[in-house]
């Protein structure tokens, strides 16, 4: 037996070199923020982001809400994460930052450059999807801070008492935790789905469409999906009616810190497939 | 870690499209170059040397070192790919700074390198400019810059003259023979053959995925003794040496040169040939200046063995 096959799998991780892992993938993920993030094509995903914190805004400088209760505010703005944030903004959102990643290196022609450099493919999918998560959160929860502000601005003394010592800080909480969530989650899957398919368009319609019908799925298939592991988190429910109730999630009631772990470990066994298919990725952009 | 290249029995399919099919190579320092028609599989061969693509079969090993370790492998390799496109809104000077951080260096050493990189492919004065608006032979350069900027011992060149005007054509062909006299290994697919042949040390020969030879230039023209060859004689009796040279039967072909000072003949029996030749020579009815091979070159037996032409078109 030869000495390197002797060795155990702890002596082989520790021979390996971690510091120079977390030098490169601190580098690749300041490079792909700065590629991706700060560049014209992301424009869209601002707009996703932002959209509502526009129609809030407006609302607020021509129909202020004088005379209406915190709880119409409330409710506004726990259907504004519940049906567009988790079942549009944050869905479409992670789908155009997660699957331009990979593919859409692919696609330009110019992921070849990656993979030619000394660095272990794991290691750039992982910062790959860091990135794409800090341009996610970055977008996604700033938009939810300044909505929940908004929301609330017009409400003067009661409002701020609302916030700093009422119930309103911890919802923010919960709803930026939903964010985080959602676009961890979500990011993951597509990022995959997108090393598994030249189009992932269609593979995510089929995963919105999966979100849809899972409520009515074994509790177990339940617990494939993203959307089914937020609606747990959500401080404030809101009953879906009409065209709404087909984006909204019923299902089984779990505890949150269960919800959370949940989605943590769908996201990493997600990551890690990832990791095994970014090992055997080819590049053959004739085929793209 | 060894010194060689190697391809041991690697075959690549694309489905059922064979990329390359049982090739076994070992190849040593210095420049070798590959040659073959478009489609023939050159390609194929450098993405599987560099991990591009995974063989269906067989193993390769760069310096001892396989592809998939990725770390050890691309501090020794550099590769120029031939895919003419870039990371969007880039400059030259980025482009290749960003490269060279992933390998970990501090940013004083990026710097430097970066520098020095882009002076010796003469890009020093674009280097700011954002690579979309390079010409064609721009981003060429910059992909060799960005190849060589690590100081690789191992430079894979996917058609690097492609796209580049005489005068840059010969100050990589320079730079090319410069990385190979320090003793690097230097793998270069070229269809613009009459400039690479120059400079290289060996060629492998390939067609429809098949290595069909492979060695010294001079070592893979005695492989095809089967086909004629073309010796050029310089004399003062091109005509009468002819006819003395067809009177034996191996001759099968003569040319007078277009100064009237010489003759092509071609031959099926070189040794006969030569031995023929010293005779004549030594009846002193023809009096010899000179005789060289005319086809002992990459082109000539790129034709012989392949069949089309490998000059530039």
């Amino acid at each position: 037996m030869t000495e390197a096959g002797a060795k155990t799998i702890g002596e082989r991780l520790r021979e390996l070199p971690w510091g120079l892992y977390w030098l490169q993938a601190r580098r690749l993920t300041r490079i792909e923020i700065r590629r991706n993030l700060l560049s014209w094509r992301a424009w869209w995903v601002y707009f996703l982001a932002f959209i509502p914190t526009v129609i809030i805004l407006i609302h607020s400088l021509f129909d202020p809400r004088a005379g209406t209760e915190f709880n119409d505010s409330t409710q506004v703005l726990a259907g504004i994460v519940q049906f567009y944030y988790v079942r549009l903004g944050i869905f479409f959102g992670c789908l155009g930052i997660f699957s331009r990643l990979i593919r859409g290196e692919m696609v330009e022609r110019s992921l070849h450059f990656y993979l030619l450099s000394p660095v272990r493919r794991e290691i750039l999918l992982l910062a790959k999807f860091a990135a794409g998560s800090a341009s996610a959160l970055l977008l996604f929860c700033s938009a939810m801070v300044a909505n929940f502000f908004l929301m609330y601005m017009d409400f003067g003394p009661a409002g701020r008492e609302f916030i700093f010592n009422g119930p309103g800080l911890g919802q923010l909480e919960a709803y930026l935790a939903v964010m985080v969530l959602g676009c961890l989650g979500y990011g993951a899957v597509f990022l995959l789905l997108s090393m598994m398919f030249r189009n992932p368009t269609p593979a995510a319609m089929l995963v919105l469409g999966w979100e849809a019908i899972n409520p009515v799925m074994p509790s177990l298939l339940q617990k494939i999906s993203v959307a089914s592991y937020l609606r747990h988190l959500m401080p404030i429910t809101v009953p879906g009616e009409g065209i709404f109730a087909l984006l909204t999630v019923e299902t089984e009631p779990v505890a949150g810190w269960i919800a959370a772990l949940g989605l943590l470990l769908l996201t990493a066994v997600v990551l890690a497939y990832s990791c095994f298919r970014i090992r055997t990725l080819e590049i053959r952009y004739t085929t793209e | 870690m060894n010194d060689r290249i190697i391809f041991e029995d690697v075959s690549k399919f694309y489905g059922e499209v064979l990329g390359v099919n049982r090739v076994s190579l070992n190849l040593p320092p210095g420049i070798t170059t590959l040659v073959g028609p478009n489609g023939s599989g050159k390609t194929t061969l450098m993405n599987l040397m560099t991990g591009l693509v995974q063989p269906s079969n067989g193993r390769i090993s760069v310096l001892g070192i396989p592809p998939s370790d990725a770390t050890a492998f691309f501090r020794e390799v550099g590769y120029c790919t031939q895919f003419d496109s870039f990371p969007h809104g880039m400059t030259g000077w980025q482009f290749i700074l960003d490269s060279l951080m992933l390998h970990g260096l501090s940013e004083p050493d990026g710097w430097r390198l970066t520098g020095e990189a882009l002076e010796r492919v003469q890009l020093g004065n674009e280097a700011h400019r954002k690579i979309a608006g390079y010409s064609k032979g721009m981003r060429q350069k910059i992909r060799l810059a960005q190849a060589i900027a690590h100081h690789p011992r191992v430079l894979v060149l996917d058609e690097p003259l492609n796209g580049l005007d005489p005068m840059a054509r010969a100050e990589s062909l320079t730079l090319f023979q410069e990385l190979g006299r320090q003793g690097m290994h230097l793998v270069i697919s070229s269809h613009i053959l009459d400039e690479v042949d120059r400079i290289s040390d060996r060629i492998v020969l390939i067609t429809g995925g098949y290595v069909i030879a492979e060695g010294n230039i001079h070592q893979v023209r005695q492989e095809v003794r089967d086909k004629p060859m073309q010796v050029l004689i310089r004399c003062d009796k091109p005509e009468l040496l002819a006819s003395k040279m067809f009177s034996v039967n191996h001759c099968v072909e003569a040319r007078l040169h277009a100064d009237g000072r010489g003759v092509f003949l071609r031959t099926g029996d070189i040794d006969e040939f030569y031995s023929l030749l010293n005779g004549i020579a030594v009846e002193g009815l023809v009096k010899i200046e000179a005789v060289a091979p005319a086809d002992d070159d990459a082109n000539a037996i790129y034709q012989y063995l392949i069949g089309s032409d490998g000059s530039a078109s």
